[in-house]
């Protein structure tokens, strides 16, 4: 069993796992972070970004100054922004059986595997995984197509040349396998290829194995995968959580047992209690509206945000924030926030139990129902006349690299009365905020990452105890930064194997066994003779048939009577197998001294008995005959005497079973 | 007794005798004996045993008769116990049934002894009888001490319990009543019984005899602290050898039992300096795993009296894991303060890092001992401040995730983080170490770490209220110049950014903490409001007008928390901030008593009022009748008892003003008003025009009996002063006795008449008089069910449920 890691990003995913001849892809993570080191595509012309200082060498050449722009102390790709994506020459992509998809966060690079690989095979994922994974794929191109940006820059992504750049411009990984955004078209044809799957169904791949998606906890349709064959479990677990928030709680019971623990997915800021996060989003958003100011929230379409307006519906009330109001502004709001009542089948127990009522799930129908909360496509339009300040707004893309949320930042960045808050764990706030600065607003950051953390990874392993446990090689030390926190990594016995972008795992898993089914004919005919009380054996003479990577036993074909010619005897001996007669199979053990006394009864004398290391030697001195007892052999030895060989045989036998 | 009960009792005697009648309650024997007990102490035993001769046939037939129920077998031995407390009764009995009830052929020799209600009963019964000297000699001729002892051993704890208490008792009665020792100080003449006792007590101090050693060592431990002053040299230079031979056992058998021995003895002042036990505390303290020292140093440290060398020891053994804590550090300040025993080395580093439990249970222990130290007059000196506070301070980082790079403290920090047990004891002692100062930049490490505390959205609800807790005792000392090195916190900056935190926090969705956030205010405002950089500071912040916004908060508590700091923040003056344009909040709390749903708040308003009437420059001070009036009347209609009360302490107050001397002298009336002269009933007219006696009068027949007794004891002081100072009312003045008649009824109905009309003075002082208000305190305090508890209802009782019995057994038949 093999692993071969094509993301190096721990909570992004790509893995391709090879597993008793299928080739599985669990997740497909686009790794968003490369779009830091280029500038925000703004929604209006912004004359500060455009007129931003172009980038030149040391020595003075600024043939780069078109592709970089200097802003702050830092440089920028001027260009549209590209996504790093999972390794593609690992591993033959076209080869790939199926793709396991545990979240939406998680399938974002599929276009790219699906239409650029050869991929001909199918992807697995729940309904509101795709549903809401679409939302956000299509708010991505949304964005990105709706500021063309005639140019493209790849003049810096030339080795030599990258040298020479800043950080952390120098430092950025394969940049020449960077990709620029892909199209609804590649997207729809992507989606084209999911088949869904619900909670525990159990899905046949080849007859070989059977994957089943567990419920994660971590979002909507979430899910952690079991993939198992007869004998062997393996499972994956991806971006879980154990916190009670909206959706089905994660099933942890079905992970027990498991020889492979692949994990991936745990919270990307450990150090922080979601439910602190949230108490600091609320005290600070309510402050700088009471003081005048606008709250901007960089934010998915989907995810923290249905949490966050619950807590805001039952907080606004009692902080006086009433008459203020909420905008969600995304090109996908309105899809989001009804897909998000109408998935009752994957929500936690209350939501579902409200449905019966009936009544909406989520608080956020009576805030929209209210006017509290509205929600707009874009900027442009029916929004520019409703704006009111001060108010909250909640827009993408937490990168502040496009998106409606570049348009405020510009927009409010300018006064200390504003907040922004950073509530998505996703991007380095600081280098989100890079390309803004010098900026007055306060920003304030509450990563709310409801993942599992380190100590709820403890105690999932010590309940769920698999054999072996495999991990990103981020989670097997403390973070670089506190080096210390010896309790901020995976601790389990055996120790994790771990795993890092572009490196091939050979799994310490040997299998054993192998299931066979017996035709019921030829189990009818079988004579089982019990050996020893409650074991019974019995020969098998069967044809075994494998198709599919199923193996049947069945009976073999009856001997064919020659009938007529040569020819067709000769291919009956050769199409039959060998049906001769066997010797009975024998079983048993031989005692020593009984054995003797028997030899004794029948006429031998003198007879004498060593102790070897692995039995006893029966010596007929007067015969010149040895008879060697082993644990799995007897032999006996006489010279050229054949009639006292077979009769002392005949005494061996006695004392054996046959079958 | 009164005569009612004298003739049922022989009845219930005769029923309790009767076993063949089923058992009675439990709960009506206790009282019943409850009962016994107070006639007992109100009058002779012996006269109520001559008049009532059933209550010695009822001991006569448990002690003689066929097996009685065992409850009523064991009322009877502590009955007997009882009433032979005294001597003249303990003679009566002593002669025959006493003997028959304890000794041999009684309690202990019959079938009940079985029971340990039995036993426990013969035990209580012989401790109330061990009054006298008479007794004592009843005692050894019973043999009681020896079966004592035996009963250490007893499966019941609670026979266990009372047999050592016993024993304890026995022994200072004999002590006690042979006076003074005599002979030898050291080796005095023993009295028998005691000699007796403190053999076998001496005996059982073996190092071998573990279950024996702890109860001995109990026993002797009480016996120390109970036994008469003069005896106790003795008694412990009688004890010595045999704890010098316990001290050499190994391995060191029942240290705890053995430590609290000896704790006691040093307690005993008595005890000769040069006899005391400090050695041996001294060897027990050093023979103990530093996990487990800790209680024994406490104790000694407690100890005003202690040589220097003991005490350093005791609290080297406290400060152990500390110093086990600083060392992970690589800055450790004040550790050449320390005495030698509190440097542990690695083996207690790594004792103390063995599990995360035992961290944090051993370094919980250790603060919590540590908090109680800097209050004590005599406290270990030199008192190594510097290094509690650097100590207090990494363990608190620990808990928040941040330790200086090193292997034993990323372990430590592995155990720690997060851990709110820690995090509250630490908090708990560095409140306590605020009364000294310390070195400036720890002062100020500490304030930063404070802040880190009141900061963190990790910060549990209760670990923040410690926090601020903890800022209000260190506020005081961060007024400090800031040191000249480059320090994260200024300490100057302190104050301010508290405030900014509590900003936040006063915004947070959790109530617990926007209510910890406003006592904190209320606490600062209370504190501080004098000093102007304080309340520059706070007018400065958005905190003021943020608390008054809590008023409309939807958590009662809170609500309630928001009314007392805004009248905190109104009594200091602290509104005046020229952008507040609110204005006054006393409105606001006003139309918040007739309309807010919840209790909490509207009696934090009756309070915040009281407080303010108080205050003579507070809000109310100019024209409070308007707003008082009310008041009152919100007060009168209000479903809370609390707020109907608390409206009758603020009604209280403002007659105490306007009448000057009226009832008890109040520590915060200015002393003029006292000596005003006598109230007339033109002084009735401010109250007259609150409307405070339409309040008053009506809730002296409240339905909640709190609230009645209160108007009652407010009219009664009323009616003292205006009886004895005021005019004799003109003819003419006064209403007619049918009309007040009318008013009292209406008042007592809850009816809406109003047939007084406006209550003028003279109305006032017509009701006054025509209400026997003597009677009414009498009714207003017995108990609403005070006739059911009398003894009579209890007589009664008791035999109801004997005859109900007694007549379903005929039904049945």
């Amino acid at each position: 069993m093999k692993l071969y890691c094509l993301s190096g990003h721990p909570t992004l995913p790509c893995n391709v796992l090879k597993f008793k001849s299928t080739t599985i892809m669990l997740d497909c993570g686009l790794d968003m972070t490369s779009t830091l080191n280029f500038l925000p595509l703004p929604l209006v012309q912004s004359p500060r970004l455009s007129n931003l200082p172009g980038w030149s060498l040391k020595d003075g050449s600024a043939f780069l100054d078109k592709e970089l722009k200097e802003c702050s102390g830092h440089v920028f790709v001027d260009s549209v922004p590209e996504f790093c994506l999972p390794e593609t020459e690992l591993i033959d992509l076209s080869t790939v059986d199926v793709i396991l998809i545990s979240n939406y966060h998680c399938m974002m690079a599929l276009p790219y595997i699906t239409e650029h690989t050869g991929f001909t095979g199918t992807v697995y994922a729940t309904e509101p995984t795709v549903q809401i994974g679409r939302l956000l794929m299509e708010e991505l191109v949304n964005f990105i197509e709706r500021v063309p940006k005639a140019q493209s820059a790849s003049l810096w992504k030339n080795k030599d040349i990258q040298r020479l750049l800043p950080s952390p411009l120098k430092d950025a990984v394969e940049v020449s396998t960077w990709r620029r955004c892909y199209s609804m078209q590649e997207v729809n044809s992507a989606l084209s290829k999911i088949q869904l799957v619900g909670y525990s169904q159990k899905i046949e791949l080849f007859g070989a194995v059977q994957v089943t998606p567990l419920s994660s906890g971590y979002a909507l349709g979430s899910s952690n995968w079991i993939i198992q064959s007869h004998y062997e479990k393996v499972s994956y677990v991806s971006g879980s959580s154990l916190l009670t928030t909206h959706p089905q709680p994660m099933d942890q019971a079905s992970l027990k047992n498991s020889d492979v623990l692949l994990l991936t997915g745990l919270t990307q800021i450990p150090t922080a209690n979601p439910d602190g996060m949230v108490g600091e989003f609320c005290s600070n958003l309510a402050l700088t509206v009471r003081n005048g100011g606008n709250v901007l929230v960089p934010c998915y379409p989907s995810g923290v945000i249905y949490d966050l307006l619950e807590c805001l519906y039952q907080y606004i009330d009692s902080a006086g924030l009433s008459n203020i109001p909420f905008y969600f502004i995304s090109p996908v709001a309105n899809s989001s926030l009804e897909f998000s009542q109408i998935f009752a089948e994957w929500l936690c127990h209350n939501k579902q139990s409200k449905v019966y009522l009936p009544e909406p799930p989520f608080p956020h129908a009576e805030l929209i129902q209210t006017n509290k909360l509205k929600h707009y496509p874009s900027i442009h339009g029916d929004f520019s006349n409703d704006f009111k300040q001060p108010c909250v707004v909640f827009t993408g893309h937490p990168s502040l690299r496009f998106g409606d949320v570049v348009h405020f930042m510009e927009l409010w960045g300018k006064s200390s009365l504003n907040t922004v808050i950073f509530t998505e764990p996703d991007f380095s706030y600081l280098e989100a905020l890079a390309p803004y600065q010098p900026l007055a607003m306060k920003c304030i950051y509450c990563p709310i990452d409801t993942r599992l953390n380190f100590i709820q990874v403890s105690k999932l392993l010590k309940e769920v105890q698999p054999l072996h446990v495999v991990c990103p090689e981020q989670y097997t030390q403390p973070p670089p930064t506190q080096s210390h926190r010896m309790d901020l990594m995976v601790d389990c016995q055996p120790p994790a194997m771990s795993y890092r972008r572009a490196e091939v795992l050979a799994l310490p898993f040997k299998r054993r066994y192998e299931k066979i089914e017996i035709m019921p004919e030829l189990a009818d005919s079988l004579v089982p003779m019990e050996i020893k009380p409650g074991i019974s054996l019995a020969t098998v003479s069967a044809v075994l048939h494998t198709k599919d990577n199923k193996h049947i036993l069945q009976p073999p074909p009856r001997p064919v009577q020659p009938t007529s010619g040569k020819k067709r005897k000769q291919r009956a001996t050769d199409d039959i197998p060998d049906c001769k007669v066997l010797k009975p199979l024998l079983s048993g053990s031989i005692p020593v001294e009984q054995f003797v006394q028997t030899l004794e009864k029948h006429g031998f004398s003198d007879i004498k008995v060593e102790d070897t290391a692995k039995g006893h030697i029966v010596l007929l001195q007067e015969a010149e005959t040895l008879i060697q007892i082993e644990e799995d052999s007897t032999h006996i030895i006489c010279d050229n005497d054949e009639m006292l060989r077979v009769r002392l045989r005949d005494l061996v036998l006695k004392f054996l079973q046959k079958f | 007794m009164d005569p009612e009960s004298s003739r049922l009792l022989p009845a219930l005697c005769a029923v309790l005798a009767d076993p063949r009648l089923p058992e009675p309650d439990d709960t009506c024997l206790e009282k019943l004996l409850d009962w016994f007990r107070s006639l007992a102490a109100a009058g002779p035993s012996l006269r109520l045993l001559q008049e009532h001769p059933c209550l010695v046939e009822l001991l006569r037939r448990s002690a003689e008769g066929p097996e009685p129920s065992r409850p009523v077998f064991a009322f009877s031995l502590r009955l007997a116990g009882v009433l032979s407390a005294q001597e003249s009764c303990f003679h009566l009995l002593q002669a025959k049934l006493l003997p028959l009830l304890f000794g041999e052929q009684g309690a202990p020799g019959r079938e009940a002894w079985m029971a340990p209600t039995v036993r426990s009963a013969w035990i209580q019964g012989l401790h109330s009888l061990a009054q006298h000297p008479g007794a004592l000699g009843f005692l050894a001729d019973l043999g009681a001490v020896d079966r004592l002892l035996t009963l250490q051993g007893d499966p019941s704890l609670f026979v266990v319990t009372a047999a050592g208490q016993l024993l304890v008792h026995v022994l200072g009665l004999a002590l006690h009543n042979c006076g003074p020792p005599c002979g030898p100080p050291l080796d005095p003449q023993w009295p028998l019984l005691a000699s007796s006792l403190l053999a076998q007590l001496e005996e059982a101090l073996q190092p071998a005899s573990t279950p024996q050693l702890l109860q001995a060592l109990g026993v002797l431990t009480n016996a120390f602290t109970s036994c008469p002053a003069p005896w106790a040299p003795a008694l412990w230079g009688r004890l010595r050898p045999a704890m010098t031979c316990l001290l050499e056992g190994q391995p060191l058998q029942a240290p705890h039992a053995l430590g609290d021995l000896l704790l006691a003895v040093a307690r005993s002042p008595e005890v000769v300096v040069d006899l005391g036990p400090w050695e041996m505390l001294a060897l027990v303290l050093g023979r103990l795993e530093p996990s487990q020292g800790g209680q024994l140093a406490l104790g000694v440290l407690q100890l005003p009296e202690c040589p220097q060398a003991l005490r350093a020891q005791a609290f080297g053994v406290l400060l152990q894991p500390l110093t086990c804590v600083l060392s992970t550090s690589t800055d450790a300040p004040g550790l050449q303060e320390l005495p030698p025993s509190a440097v542990g080395g690695s083996a207690s580093l790594d004792l103390l890092l063995a599990s995360r439990s035992a961290c944090v249970g051993l370094l919980c222990c250790a603060l919590a001992r540590l908090a109680l130290l800097p209050p004590l007059p005599w406290r270990p000196s030199p008192w190594p401040q510097a290094f509690l506070l650097g100590a207090v301070v990494a363990v608190l980082r620990s808990c928040n995730g941040h330790v200086p790079i090193s292997a034993a403290g990323g372990r430590l920090c592995a155990a720690l983080v997060g851990c709110e047990r820690v995090q509250r004891a630490a908090l708990d002692l560095l409140g306590a170490l605020a009364q000294d100062a310390g070195p400036p930049e720890l002062v100020l490490e500490v304030c930063g770490v404070l802040l880190e505390h009141v900061d963190s959205p990790d910060s549990s609800p209760t670990v923040l209220k410690k926090a601020f807790q903890a800022s209000l005792t260190w506020l005081p000392h961060a007024d400090k110049k800031p040191h000249p090195c480059g320090l994260q916190v200024p300490a100057q900056l302190f104050l301010p950014e508290l405030l900014q935190v509590l900003r936040k926090r006063l915004c947070s969705p959790s109530w617990e903490v926007r209510d910890s956030g406003l006592e904190f205010l209320t606490q600062a405002a209370s504190l501080w409001a004098g000093q102007a950089d304080f309340r520059q500071m706070l007018q400065a912040s958005e905190v003021p007008p943020l608390a008054r916004q809590l008023l409309r908060d939807p958590e009662s508590y809170v609500r309630a928390s928001a009314v007392i700091a805004v009248g905190q923040l109104s009594s200091g003056g602290l509104w005046a901030h020229p952008g507040d344009q609110q204005g006054s909040p006393l409105e606001g709390l006003l139309d918040m008593l007739d309309t807010d749903p919840d209790a909490f708040p509207r009696r934090a308003i009756l309070q915040v009022l009281t407080a303010w009437l108080r205050d003579t420059h507070g809000p109310l001070a100019a024209h409070p009748e308007p707003l008082l009036a009310r008041a009152f009347q919100a007060a009168g209609r209000d479903p809370d008892w609390e707020v109907r009360a608390r409206g009758l302490e603020l009604a209280r107050e403002f007659l105490v003003q306007t009448l000057g001397r009226i009832g008890v002298p109040c520590p915060y009336v200015p002393t003029p008003l006292l000596d005003t002269p006598p109230a007339d009933t033109q002084a009735l007219h401010p109250a007259c025009r609150t409307r405070l006696f339409e309040f008053v009068f009506p809730a002296l027949f409240d339905y909640d009996r709190p609230v009645a007794r209160a108007a009652c004891e407010l009219l009664l002081l009323l009616r003292a002063q205006t009886t004895t100072c005021a005019t004799p009312p003109q003819a003419g003045d006064t209403p007619d006795p049918a009309t007040v008649e009318a008013a009292l009824h209406c008042w007592r109905t809850g009816e809406a008449g109003r047939p007084l009309g406006e209550l003028v003075p003279q109305a006032v002082l017509a009701v006054l008089q025509a209400l026997d208000l003597d009677d009414l305190r009498g009714t207003l305090a017995d108990g609403s069910d005070h006739a059911e508890k009398s003894p009579l209802s209890l007589l009664q009782d008791m035999l109801a449920a004997a005859g109900a019995q007694g007549h379903n057994q005929v039904d049945c038949y």
